[in-house]
Protein backbone atom coordinates (compact mmCIF):
# COMPACT_ATOMS: atom_id res chain seq x y z
CA UNK A 1 0.00 0.00 0.00
CA UNK A 2 1.16 3.72 -0.51
CA UNK A 3 0.03 7.20 -0.61
CA UNK A 4 -0.87 9.69 -3.18
CA UNK A 5 0.22 7.11 -6.08
CA UNK A 6 4.10 8.14 -6.15
CA UNK A 7 5.30 4.87 -5.50
CA UNK A 8 3.46 1.48 -6.16
CA UNK A 9 5.57 -0.28 -3.05
CA UNK A 10 7.95 -2.28 -4.70
CA UNK A 11 11.85 -1.31 -3.81
CA UNK A 12 12.39 -0.88 -7.84
CA UNK A 13 9.86 2.24 -8.28
CA UNK A 14 10.71 3.53 -4.99
CA UNK A 15 14.42 4.05 -6.22
CA UNK A 16 13.08 5.58 -9.03
CA UNK A 17 10.86 8.07 -7.31
CA UNK A 18 14.20 8.66 -4.70
CA UNK A 19 16.69 9.39 -7.56
CA UNK A 20 14.23 11.48 -9.24
CA UNK A 21 15.21 14.54 -6.46
CA UNK A 22 18.90 16.22 -6.87
CA UNK A 23 20.96 16.81 -3.95
CA UNK A 24 21.22 19.17 -1.76
CA UNK A 25 23.44 22.36 -2.31
CA UNK A 26 24.88 22.06 1.27
CA UNK A 27 27.06 25.81 1.19
CA UNK A 28 23.45 27.37 -0.08
CA UNK A 29 21.49 26.09 2.47
CA UNK A 30 23.95 26.73 5.21
CA UNK A 31 24.11 30.40 3.64
CA UNK A 32 19.95 30.63 2.67
CA UNK A 33 19.25 29.78 6.61
CA UNK A 34 21.82 32.32 8.00
CA UNK A 35 20.30 35.35 6.05
CA UNK A 36 17.16 34.01 7.43
CA UNK A 37 18.48 33.97 10.89
CA UNK A 38 19.30 37.87 11.00
CA UNK A 39 15.70 39.00 10.18
CA UNK A 40 14.51 41.87 12.40
CA UNK A 41 11.32 41.25 13.92
CA UNK A 42 9.01 44.48 14.92
CA UNK A 43 7.42 44.30 18.64
CA UNK A 44 4.18 43.68 17.14
CA UNK A 45 5.21 41.23 14.96
CA UNK A 46 7.04 39.63 18.25
CA UNK A 47 3.46 39.78 20.01
CA UNK A 48 2.35 37.53 17.48
CA UNK A 49 5.17 35.30 16.70
CA UNK A 50 5.56 34.68 20.62
CA UNK A 51 1.56 34.16 20.77
CA UNK A 52 1.81 31.65 17.69
CA UNK A 53 5.37 30.01 18.60
CA UNK A 54 3.66 28.86 22.02
CA UNK A 55 0.15 27.47 20.46
CA UNK A 56 3.04 25.63 18.35
CA UNK A 57 4.90 24.48 21.00
CA UNK A 58 4.25 19.99 21.89
CA UNK A 59 5.69 20.15 25.44
CA UNK A 60 7.57 17.54 25.88
CA UNK A 61 8.95 15.66 28.88
CA UNK A 62 10.74 12.53 27.72
CA UNK A 63 13.09 11.49 30.68
CA UNK A 64 13.35 8.26 32.34
CA UNK A 65 12.47 9.65 35.93
CA UNK A 66 9.05 10.69 34.63
CA UNK A 67 6.49 9.95 36.96
CA UNK A 68 2.29 10.79 37.12
CA UNK A 69 2.69 13.82 38.65
CA UNK A 70 4.87 15.34 36.78
CA UNK A 71 3.06 14.67 33.44
CA UNK A 72 0.03 15.63 35.03
CA UNK A 73 1.77 19.25 36.31
CA UNK A 74 3.02 19.44 32.23
CA UNK A 75 -0.34 19.43 31.13
CA UNK A 76 -1.55 21.36 33.43
CA UNK A 77 1.07 23.93 31.87
CA UNK A 78 0.29 22.98 28.62
CA UNK A 79 -4.14 24.18 28.95
CA UNK A 80 -3.21 27.22 30.98
CA UNK A 81 0.85 28.11 30.32
CA UNK A 82 0.75 31.17 32.32
CA UNK A 83 -1.87 31.06 35.07
CA UNK A 84 -1.40 34.64 35.68
CA UNK A 85 -2.74 35.33 32.39
CA UNK A 86 -5.76 33.60 30.66
CA UNK A 87 -5.17 35.38 27.05
CA UNK A 88 -1.65 33.22 26.41
CA UNK A 89 -2.84 30.15 24.26
CA UNK A 90 -2.89 26.46 24.91
CA UNK A 91 0.32 24.54 23.44
CA UNK A 92 -0.31 22.58 20.49
CA UNK A 93 -0.08 19.01 22.24
CA UNK A 94 1.61 17.13 25.56
CA UNK A 95 4.73 14.62 23.97
CA UNK A 96 5.16 11.97 26.55
CA UNK A 97 6.38 8.53 26.51
CA UNK A 98 3.85 5.82 25.84
CA UNK A 99 3.09 4.56 29.44
CA UNK A 100 1.71 8.07 30.15
CA UNK A 101 -0.02 8.60 27.63
CA UNK A 102 -3.65 7.21 29.55
CA UNK A 103 -2.15 9.63 32.37
CA UNK A 104 -1.92 12.50 30.57
CA UNK A 105 -4.98 12.26 28.15
CA UNK A 106 -7.01 11.97 31.76
CA UNK A 107 -5.78 14.85 33.41
CA UNK A 108 -6.40 17.01 30.46
CA UNK A 109 -9.73 15.79 30.11
CA UNK A 110 -10.54 16.41 33.65
CA UNK A 111 -9.04 19.72 34.17
CA UNK A 112 -10.71 21.35 30.40
CA UNK A 113 -7.96 20.22 28.31
CA UNK A 114 -9.78 18.67 25.60
CA UNK A 115 -8.16 20.66 22.72
CA UNK A 116 -4.88 19.95 23.83
CA UNK A 117 -3.70 16.67 22.24
CA UNK A 118 -1.69 13.91 23.38
CA UNK A 119 1.95 12.32 20.99
CA UNK A 120 3.44 9.62 21.98
CA UNK A 121 6.82 8.88 21.03
CA UNK A 122 6.86 5.08 19.46
CA UNK A 123 8.34 2.27 17.76
CA UNK A 124 10.90 2.05 20.08
CA UNK A 125 11.45 5.72 20.76
CA UNK A 126 14.41 6.76 20.28
CA UNK A 127 16.96 4.27 18.58
CA UNK A 128 14.14 2.53 16.89
CA UNK A 129 15.92 -1.03 17.48
CA UNK A 130 12.84 -3.42 18.05
CA UNK A 131 11.45 -5.71 15.71
CA UNK A 132 8.49 -4.57 13.86
CA UNK A 133 5.56 -6.53 15.39
CA UNK A 134 7.01 -5.02 18.76
CA UNK A 135 6.95 -1.32 17.63
CA UNK A 136 3.02 -2.19 15.71
CA UNK A 137 2.32 -3.15 19.57
CA UNK A 138 4.00 -0.24 20.55
CA UNK A 139 1.57 2.16 18.27
CA UNK A 140 -1.47 0.10 19.10
CA UNK A 141 -1.21 1.02 22.42
CA UNK A 142 -0.44 4.40 22.59
CA UNK A 143 -3.31 4.60 20.42
CA UNK A 144 -5.72 2.44 22.83
CA UNK A 145 -4.59 4.63 25.58
CA UNK A 146 -6.28 8.12 23.85
CA UNK A 147 -2.95 9.50 21.86
CA UNK A 148 -4.05 11.96 18.97
CA UNK A 149 -0.32 11.63 17.50
CA UNK A 150 2.28 9.12 16.91
CA UNK A 151 5.84 10.53 17.19
CA UNK A 152 7.52 7.17 15.30
CA UNK A 153 11.52 7.26 14.27
CA UNK A 154 12.62 5.22 11.38
CA UNK A 155 15.15 2.78 11.15
CA UNK A 156 18.38 4.49 10.92
CA UNK A 157 20.83 1.48 10.22
CA UNK A 158 18.22 0.52 7.50
CA UNK A 159 18.10 3.75 5.96
CA UNK A 160 21.88 4.62 6.26
CA UNK A 161 22.59 1.28 4.49
CA UNK A 162 20.52 1.80 1.62
CA UNK A 163 17.50 -0.34 2.83
CA UNK A 164 15.13 2.31 1.41
CA UNK A 165 12.37 -0.09 0.91
CA UNK A 166 12.21 -1.27 4.70
CA UNK A 167 12.07 2.26 6.03
CA UNK A 168 9.16 2.91 3.89
CA UNK A 169 7.57 -0.28 4.40
CA UNK A 170 7.89 0.54 8.54
CA UNK A 171 6.22 4.12 7.90
CA UNK A 172 3.13 2.64 5.97
CA UNK A 173 2.71 -0.16 8.81
CA UNK A 174 2.63 2.00 11.35
CA UNK A 175 0.52 4.92 9.37
CA UNK A 176 -2.20 1.90 8.94
CA UNK A 177 -2.10 1.08 12.62
CA UNK A 178 -3.12 5.38 13.24
CA UNK A 179 -6.27 4.80 10.69
CA UNK A 180 -7.49 7.86 11.45
CA UNK A 181 -7.60 8.16 14.95
CA UNK A 182 -4.18 9.47 15.12
CA UNK A 183 -1.49 11.72 12.87
CA UNK A 184 1.58 10.45 12.20
CA UNK A 185 5.11 12.21 12.71
CA UNK A 186 8.06 10.61 11.43
CA UNK A 187 10.88 11.34 13.22
CA UNK A 188 14.50 11.14 11.21
CA UNK A 189 17.19 12.03 13.71
CA UNK A 190 18.49 14.21 11.48
CA UNK A 191 22.23 14.24 13.46
CA UNK A 192 22.32 10.52 12.79
CA UNK A 193 21.34 10.98 9.20
CA UNK A 194 24.71 13.06 8.59
CA UNK A 195 23.87 14.57 5.16
CA UNK A 196 21.38 17.40 3.89
CA UNK A 197 21.10 14.94 0.76
CA UNK A 198 19.93 12.27 3.27
CA UNK A 199 17.64 14.33 5.29
CA UNK A 200 16.09 15.61 2.08
CA UNK A 201 15.25 11.91 0.59
CA UNK A 202 14.08 10.30 4.49
CA UNK A 203 11.54 13.50 3.59
CA UNK A 204 10.26 12.57 0.48
CA UNK A 205 10.19 8.97 1.78
CA UNK A 206 8.23 9.70 4.60
CA UNK A 207 6.36 11.94 3.29
CA UNK A 208 5.06 9.03 0.06
CA UNK A 209 4.69 6.63 2.86
CA UNK A 210 1.76 8.15 4.84
CA UNK A 211 3.81 10.87 6.97
CA UNK A 212 1.14 13.98 8.45
CA UNK A 213 4.35 15.16 9.95
CA UNK A 214 8.19 15.01 9.23
CA UNK A 215 10.11 15.79 12.74
CA UNK A 216 13.73 16.44 12.67
CA UNK A 217 15.24 14.79 16.27
CA UNK A 218 14.20 12.89 18.89
CA UNK A 219 15.95 15.11 20.99
CA UNK A 220 18.11 12.85 22.46
CA UNK A 221 20.99 13.13 19.81
CA UNK A 222 23.32 16.43 18.92
CA UNK A 223 22.86 18.29 16.60
CA UNK A 224 18.73 18.28 16.23
CA UNK A 225 16.73 20.86 14.65
CA UNK A 226 19.20 23.05 13.27
CA UNK A 227 18.41 25.64 10.87
CA UNK A 228 19.41 24.64 7.84
CA UNK A 229 18.09 21.14 8.19
CA UNK A 230 15.05 23.04 8.83
CA UNK A 231 14.70 24.71 6.02
CA UNK A 232 15.68 21.32 3.96
CA UNK A 233 12.54 19.91 5.05
CA UNK A 234 10.39 23.37 4.72
CA UNK A 235 11.50 23.00 0.78
CA UNK A 236 10.47 18.99 0.62
CA UNK A 237 6.95 19.70 2.02
CA UNK A 238 6.46 23.01 0.08
CA UNK A 239 7.84 20.99 -3.60
CA UNK A 240 6.01 18.00 -1.96
CA UNK A 241 2.66 20.70 -2.36
CA UNK A 242 3.78 20.89 -5.63
CA UNK A 243 3.70 17.67 -6.63
CA UNK A 244 0.40 15.98 -5.05
CA UNK A 245 -1.45 19.24 -3.82
CA UNK A 246 -1.19 17.81 -0.03
CA UNK A 247 0.29 20.26 2.52
CA UNK A 248 2.29 17.66 5.01
CA UNK A 249 3.39 19.37 8.66
CA UNK A 250 7.22 19.79 9.92
CA UNK A 251 8.31 20.11 13.28
CA UNK A 252 11.46 20.75 14.73
CA UNK A 253 12.83 19.24 17.99
CA UNK A 254 15.78 19.45 20.45
CA UNK A 255 17.74 22.25 20.55
CA UNK A 256 15.17 25.15 20.19
CA UNK A 257 15.18 27.02 23.99
CA UNK A 258 14.70 30.47 23.43
CA UNK A 259 12.06 32.95 21.42
CA UNK A 260 14.90 34.13 19.26
CA UNK A 261 15.20 30.18 18.21
CA UNK A 262 11.64 29.96 18.13
CA UNK A 263 11.14 33.49 15.97
CA UNK A 264 13.66 32.17 13.22
CA UNK A 265 12.17 29.18 12.98
CA UNK A 266 8.79 31.08 12.20
CA UNK A 267 10.82 32.95 9.44
CA UNK A 268 11.63 29.93 7.64
CA UNK A 269 8.65 28.58 7.59
CA UNK A 270 7.06 31.95 6.44
CA UNK A 271 10.26 32.33 3.75
CA UNK A 272 9.78 28.51 2.39
CA UNK A 273 7.52 26.86 2.93
CA UNK A 274 4.62 30.07 3.03
CA UNK A 275 2.04 31.29 5.54
CA UNK A 276 0.34 28.77 5.09
CA UNK A 277 1.97 26.62 7.11
CA UNK A 278 2.24 28.94 10.03
CA UNK A 279 -0.39 27.49 12.25
CA UNK A 280 -0.42 24.36 14.82
CA UNK A 281 -1.79 21.79 12.62
CA UNK A 282 1.30 22.19 9.62
CA UNK A 283 4.00 23.53 12.19
CA UNK A 284 5.11 22.42 15.43
CA UNK A 285 8.08 23.07 17.67
CA UNK A 286 9.09 19.95 20.50
CA UNK A 287 10.44 21.49 23.35
CA UNK A 288 10.01 22.18 27.15
CA UNK A 289 12.49 24.99 28.06
CA UNK A 290 11.22 26.88 25.04
CA UNK A 291 7.72 27.73 26.73
CA UNK A 292 9.47 29.38 29.73
CA UNK A 293 11.01 31.68 27.64
CA UNK A 294 8.22 32.45 25.39
CA UNK A 295 6.62 33.25 29.02
CA UNK A 296 9.04 35.70 30.31
CA UNK A 297 9.25 37.45 27.05
CA UNK A 298 5.78 37.56 26.55
CA UNK A 299 5.56 39.31 30.16
CA UNK A 300 8.62 41.50 29.21
CA UNK A 301 6.55 42.57 26.33
CA UNK A 302 3.44 43.13 28.36
CA UNK A 303 5.37 45.27 31.76
CA UNK A 304 7.79 46.76 29.86
CA UNK A 305 10.96 45.18 32.08
CA UNK A 306 12.85 42.14 31.67
CA UNK A 307 11.36 39.47 33.37
CA UNK A 308 12.63 36.38 36.11
CA UNK A 309 12.77 32.67 35.80
CA UNK A 310 11.36 32.69 39.36
CA UNK A 311 7.99 34.02 37.78
CA UNK A 312 7.74 31.00 35.73
CA UNK A 313 6.96 27.34 36.63
CA UNK A 314 9.88 24.81 37.21
CA UNK A 315 8.87 21.90 34.92
CA UNK B 1 63.16 57.43 14.31
CA UNK B 2 60.52 54.87 14.85
CA UNK B 3 58.31 53.59 12.63
CA UNK B 4 56.39 51.64 14.51
CA UNK B 5 52.31 51.97 14.72
CA UNK B 6 50.90 52.94 18.29
CA UNK B 7 48.72 49.89 19.41
CA UNK B 8 45.58 51.79 20.95
CA UNK B 9 43.74 50.03 23.75
CA UNK B 10 39.78 49.73 22.95
CA UNK B 11 37.70 49.61 25.98
CA UNK B 12 35.18 46.86 26.14
CA UNK B 13 32.72 45.45 28.28
CA UNK B 14 32.87 42.67 31.01
CA UNK B 15 30.52 40.22 30.53
CA UNK B 16 30.62 36.71 31.28
CA UNK B 17 33.94 36.25 31.47
CA UNK B 18 34.44 37.94 28.18
CA UNK B 19 34.80 41.57 26.75
CA UNK B 20 32.21 41.92 24.59
CA UNK B 21 31.78 45.60 22.56
CA UNK B 22 28.34 46.37 23.46
CA UNK B 23 25.98 45.33 21.29
CA UNK B 24 24.29 48.76 20.40
CA UNK B 25 27.77 49.57 19.01
CA UNK B 26 27.37 52.86 20.51
CA UNK B 27 30.60 54.66 22.49
CA UNK B 28 31.14 57.57 23.95
CA UNK B 29 33.64 59.91 25.02
CA UNK B 30 36.27 60.20 27.92
CA UNK B 31 38.79 63.05 28.23
CA UNK B 32 41.06 63.67 30.62
CA UNK B 33 40.64 66.76 33.58
CA UNK B 34 42.08 68.80 31.24
CA UNK B 35 39.66 67.99 28.30
CA UNK B 36 42.04 66.09 25.78
CA UNK B 37 40.61 63.45 24.23
CA UNK B 38 41.68 59.76 25.85
CA UNK B 39 39.45 56.84 25.00
CA UNK B 40 36.10 55.81 23.35
CA UNK B 41 34.45 53.21 25.60
CA UNK B 42 31.18 51.63 25.15
CA UNK B 43 27.54 53.12 26.01
CA UNK B 44 26.15 49.72 27.75
CA UNK B 45 22.30 49.44 26.57
CA UNK B 46 19.80 47.71 28.18
CA UNK B 47 20.54 44.60 26.05
CA UNK B 48 23.71 44.08 27.30
CA UNK B 49 22.69 44.71 30.69
CA UNK B 50 19.94 41.95 29.97
CA UNK B 51 22.79 39.58 28.74
CA UNK B 52 24.77 40.32 31.67
CA UNK B 53 21.83 39.55 34.24
CA UNK B 54 21.46 36.18 32.17
CA UNK B 55 25.36 35.42 32.68
CA UNK B 56 25.10 36.40 36.61
CA UNK B 57 22.19 34.55 37.61
CA UNK B 58 23.77 31.11 35.72
CA UNK B 59 26.87 31.66 37.81
CA UNK B 60 25.42 32.50 41.40
CA UNK B 61 24.81 28.55 41.92
CA UNK B 62 28.27 27.68 41.46
CA UNK B 63 29.62 30.44 43.10
CA UNK B 64 27.21 30.58 46.63
CA UNK B 65 28.45 26.64 46.73
CA UNK B 66 32.07 27.74 46.47
CA UNK B 67 33.64 27.20 50.29
CA UNK B 68 34.43 30.26 51.94
CA UNK B 69 37.59 29.29 51.78
CA UNK B 70 37.91 28.98 47.87
CA UNK B 71 36.11 32.48 47.79
CA UNK B 72 38.83 33.50 50.29
CA UNK B 73 41.34 32.57 47.87
CA UNK B 74 39.97 33.69 44.75
CA UNK B 75 39.52 37.61 46.17
CA UNK B 76 42.92 37.54 47.75
CA UNK B 77 44.42 36.45 44.19
CA UNK B 78 42.32 39.17 43.03
CA UNK B 79 44.30 41.67 45.36
CA UNK B 80 47.70 39.77 44.08
CA UNK B 81 46.75 40.50 40.59
CA UNK B 82 45.77 43.95 40.98
CA UNK B 83 49.60 44.10 42.71
CA UNK B 84 51.55 43.42 40.17
CA UNK B 85 49.87 45.87 37.72
CA UNK B 86 49.97 49.01 39.81
CA UNK B 87 51.79 51.27 37.23
CA UNK B 88 49.42 50.49 34.63
CA UNK B 89 46.43 52.04 37.18
CA UNK B 90 48.75 54.56 38.62
CA UNK B 91 49.02 55.80 35.48
CA UNK B 92 45.01 55.46 33.78
CA UNK B 93 43.85 57.27 37.22
CA UNK B 94 46.90 60.05 36.92
CA UNK B 95 45.95 60.14 33.08
CA UNK B 96 41.72 60.43 33.53
CA UNK B 97 41.45 62.23 37.00
CA UNK B 98 44.41 64.49 36.19
CA UNK B 99 45.31 64.04 40.55
CA UNK B 100 49.01 63.57 41.64
CA UNK B 101 51.34 60.33 40.94
CA UNK B 102 51.23 60.02 44.73
CA UNK B 103 47.61 60.15 45.32
CA UNK B 104 46.86 58.18 42.51
CA UNK B 105 49.42 55.62 44.05
CA UNK B 106 47.23 55.58 47.68
CA UNK B 107 44.71 55.09 45.63
CA UNK B 108 45.70 51.43 44.09
CA UNK B 109 47.74 50.47 47.68
CA UNK B 110 44.11 51.70 49.73
CA UNK B 111 42.66 49.15 46.72
CA UNK B 112 44.69 46.03 46.99
CA UNK B 113 44.32 46.28 50.90
CA UNK B 114 40.72 46.82 50.43
CA UNK B 115 40.34 43.42 48.13
CA UNK B 116 42.67 41.50 51.23
CA UNK B 117 40.37 43.05 53.92
CA UNK B 118 37.44 41.43 51.79
CA UNK B 119 39.27 38.45 51.11
CA UNK B 120 39.56 37.67 54.94
CA UNK B 121 35.23 38.23 55.57
CA UNK B 122 34.63 35.15 53.39
CA UNK B 123 34.81 32.89 56.16
CA UNK B 124 34.58 35.36 59.05
CA UNK B 125 30.56 36.97 58.37
CA UNK B 126 28.48 33.92 58.92
CA UNK B 127 30.56 33.45 63.02
CA UNK B 128 29.77 37.36 62.85
CA UNK B 129 26.13 37.98 62.11
CA UNK B 130 25.17 33.65 62.80
CA UNK B 131 23.29 32.26 65.62
CA UNK B 132 22.65 29.81 68.00
CA UNK B 133 18.84 31.02 68.68
CA UNK B 134 16.88 29.65 72.24
CA UNK B 135 13.96 27.65 71.54
CA UNK B 136 12.07 26.23 73.85
CA UNK B 137 12.02 22.30 72.88
CA UNK B 138 14.41 20.02 71.75
CA UNK B 139 15.86 21.31 68.90
CA UNK B 140 19.12 23.35 67.89
CA UNK B 141 18.27 26.39 65.84
CA UNK B 142 20.40 28.26 63.75
CA UNK B 143 20.68 31.33 61.89
CA UNK B 144 22.84 31.70 59.43
CA UNK B 145 23.36 34.73 56.46
CA UNK B 146 22.94 32.80 52.96
CA UNK B 147 23.56 34.57 49.54
CA UNK B 148 20.81 36.94 48.15
CA UNK B 149 21.15 36.25 44.52
CA UNK B 150 21.65 38.36 41.64
CA UNK B 151 22.82 41.82 42.94
CA UNK B 152 23.26 45.21 40.09
CA UNK B 153 25.52 48.17 41.30
CA UNK B 154 26.01 51.40 40.49
CA UNK B 155 30.08 52.45 41.39
CA UNK B 156 30.77 55.99 42.44
CA UNK B 157 32.40 58.59 40.02
CA UNK B 158 35.23 58.93 42.24
CA UNK B 159 37.18 56.86 43.30
CA UNK B 160 37.05 55.17 40.58
CA UNK B 161 39.10 52.40 41.27
CA UNK B 162 38.81 52.04 44.97
CA UNK B 163 35.04 52.53 44.43
CA UNK B 164 34.56 49.96 42.06
CA UNK B 165 36.27 47.51 44.12
CA UNK B 166 33.60 48.49 47.55
CA UNK B 167 30.67 47.85 44.86
CA UNK B 168 31.91 44.85 43.63
CA UNK B 169 33.88 42.96 46.72
CA UNK B 170 31.28 42.94 49.32
CA UNK B 171 28.69 41.61 47.39
CA UNK B 172 30.27 38.74 45.94
CA UNK B 173 32.15 37.98 49.28
CA UNK B 174 27.93 36.98 50.39
CA UNK B 175 27.87 34.28 47.60
CA UNK B 176 26.42 36.83 45.25
CA UNK B 177 27.07 37.47 41.62
CA UNK B 178 26.97 40.89 40.93
CA UNK B 179 26.73 43.59 37.71
CA UNK B 180 28.78 46.61 38.25
CA UNK B 181 28.18 50.01 36.07
CA UNK B 182 31.63 51.75 36.37
CA UNK B 183 32.71 55.29 37.13
CA UNK B 184 31.38 57.54 33.90
CA UNK B 185 33.83 59.89 33.81
CA UNK B 186 36.55 57.45 34.70
CA UNK B 187 36.03 53.93 33.69
CA UNK B 188 39.47 53.36 32.18
CA UNK B 189 40.59 51.85 35.66
CA UNK B 190 37.21 49.51 35.48
CA UNK B 191 38.31 48.32 32.39
CA UNK B 192 41.31 47.45 33.62
CA UNK B 193 40.34 45.88 36.82
CA UNK B 194 38.11 43.46 34.56
CA UNK B 195 41.11 42.42 33.18
CA UNK B 196 42.79 41.65 36.35
CA UNK B 197 39.37 40.18 37.22
CA UNK B 198 39.52 37.82 34.25
CA UNK B 199 43.20 36.76 35.13
CA UNK B 200 41.86 35.95 38.67
CA UNK B 201 40.35 32.77 38.97
CA UNK B 202 36.68 34.50 39.24
CA UNK B 203 34.32 31.97 37.32
CA UNK B 204 32.57 33.59 34.36
CA UNK B 205 29.77 35.25 35.32
CA UNK B 206 30.29 35.99 39.01
CA UNK B 207 31.55 39.96 38.17
CA UNK B 208 30.41 41.25 35.04
CA UNK B 209 31.49 45.00 34.36
CA UNK B 210 29.66 48.06 32.13
CA UNK B 211 30.37 51.25 31.05
CA UNK B 212 27.61 54.01 30.22
CA UNK B 213 25.68 56.48 31.79
CA UNK B 214 24.57 56.06 34.82
CA UNK B 215 20.21 58.36 34.12
CA UNK B 216 20.21 55.51 31.55
CA UNK B 217 21.39 52.19 33.30
CA UNK B 218 20.22 52.70 36.75
CA UNK B 219 16.26 52.77 36.02
CA UNK B 220 17.04 49.18 34.45
CA UNK B 221 18.51 47.85 36.72
CA UNK B 222 16.00 48.80 39.12
CA UNK B 223 13.11 47.38 37.09
CA UNK B 224 14.70 43.88 35.62
CA UNK B 225 12.77 40.95 37.70
CA UNK B 226 15.84 39.16 37.84
CA UNK B 227 17.52 41.29 40.19
CA UNK B 228 17.38 40.69 43.46
CA UNK B 229 19.85 43.39 44.58
CA UNK B 230 21.15 46.98 44.23
CA UNK B 231 23.39 49.13 45.44
CA UNK B 232 23.09 53.05 44.22
CA UNK B 233 25.84 54.32 46.84
CA UNK B 234 27.07 55.56 43.35
CA UNK B 235 24.26 57.79 42.77
CA UNK B 236 23.11 61.26 43.77
CA UNK B 237 21.01 60.98 47.00
CA UNK B 238 18.23 63.13 45.06
CA UNK B 239 17.86 59.85 42.59
CA UNK B 240 17.28 57.18 45.32
CA UNK B 241 13.64 57.60 45.94
CA UNK B 242 12.36 57.38 42.48
CA UNK B 243 14.82 54.48 41.90
CA UNK B 244 13.11 52.65 45.31
CA UNK B 245 9.94 52.95 43.50
CA UNK B 246 11.14 51.08 40.46
CA UNK B 247 11.95 48.62 42.39
CA UNK B 248 9.42 47.80 44.56
CA UNK B 249 7.76 46.10 41.72
CA UNK B 250 9.94 42.49 42.71
CA UNK B 251 10.72 43.95 45.79
CA UNK B 252 14.60 44.44 45.32
CA UNK B 253 16.32 45.02 48.11
CA UNK B 254 18.08 48.70 47.66
CA UNK B 255 20.76 50.32 49.73
CA UNK B 256 23.16 52.41 49.73
CA UNK B 257 27.06 52.54 51.55
CA UNK B 258 29.40 55.72 52.26
CA UNK B 259 32.04 53.44 53.55
CA UNK B 260 33.76 50.04 53.53
CA UNK B 261 31.95 48.22 56.49
CA UNK B 262 30.49 44.37 57.06
CA UNK B 263 26.99 45.98 56.95
CA UNK B 264 28.04 46.35 53.62
CA UNK B 265 28.29 42.13 53.17
CA UNK B 266 24.95 41.58 55.02
CA UNK B 267 22.94 44.09 53.53
CA UNK B 268 22.92 41.43 50.29
CA UNK B 269 22.39 38.47 52.36
CA UNK B 270 19.53 36.41 53.99
CA UNK B 271 19.09 34.90 57.14
CA UNK B 272 18.02 31.29 56.87
CA UNK B 273 16.99 29.57 60.25
CA UNK B 274 17.43 25.93 60.12
CA UNK B 275 15.40 23.16 63.19
CA UNK B 276 17.54 20.72 63.99
CA UNK B 277 16.46 17.80 66.75
CA UNK B 278 18.64 17.05 69.97
CA UNK B 279 18.60 13.30 70.92
CA UNK B 280 14.97 11.62 70.99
Amino acid sequence: MSYYGLVDGTEASLKKYLASFSGVDQVGADARAAILATRSIKAASKRWAIDTAISMVDLTTLEGADTPGKVQALCSKAVRPDPTDSSVPSVGAVCVYNDMVGIARAHLDQIGGEHVGVAAVSTAFPSGRASMPVKIQDTQDAIDAGASEIDMVIDRGAFLSGRYIEVFDEIVKIREVCGNKAHLKVIFETGELVTYDNVRKASFLAMAAGAHFIKTSTGKVAPAATAPVVLVMLEAVRDFYAMTNVRIGVKPAGGIRNTKDAIKQLVLVNETAGPEWLKPSLFRIGASALLNDLLMQRMKMDDGYYASPQYVTID
Amino acid sequence: MSNRIDVKKTYKLFINGAFPRTESGRTYEVKNAKGAFIAHPCLASRKDLKDAVVAARAAQAGWNKASAYNKGQILYRIAEMLEGRRAQFVDEIVNVTGVTKAKAEKEVTDSVDRLVWYAGWTDKISSLSGALNPVAGPYYNFTIPESMGVIAAIAPETPSLLGLIDAIAPIIVGGNTVIVLASTKAPLSAMSFAEVIATSDVPAGVINILTGKKDEIAPWMASHMDIDGFDISGLSAKKHAELKTVATENLKRVYSFNSADPARILAFMENKTVWHPIGL
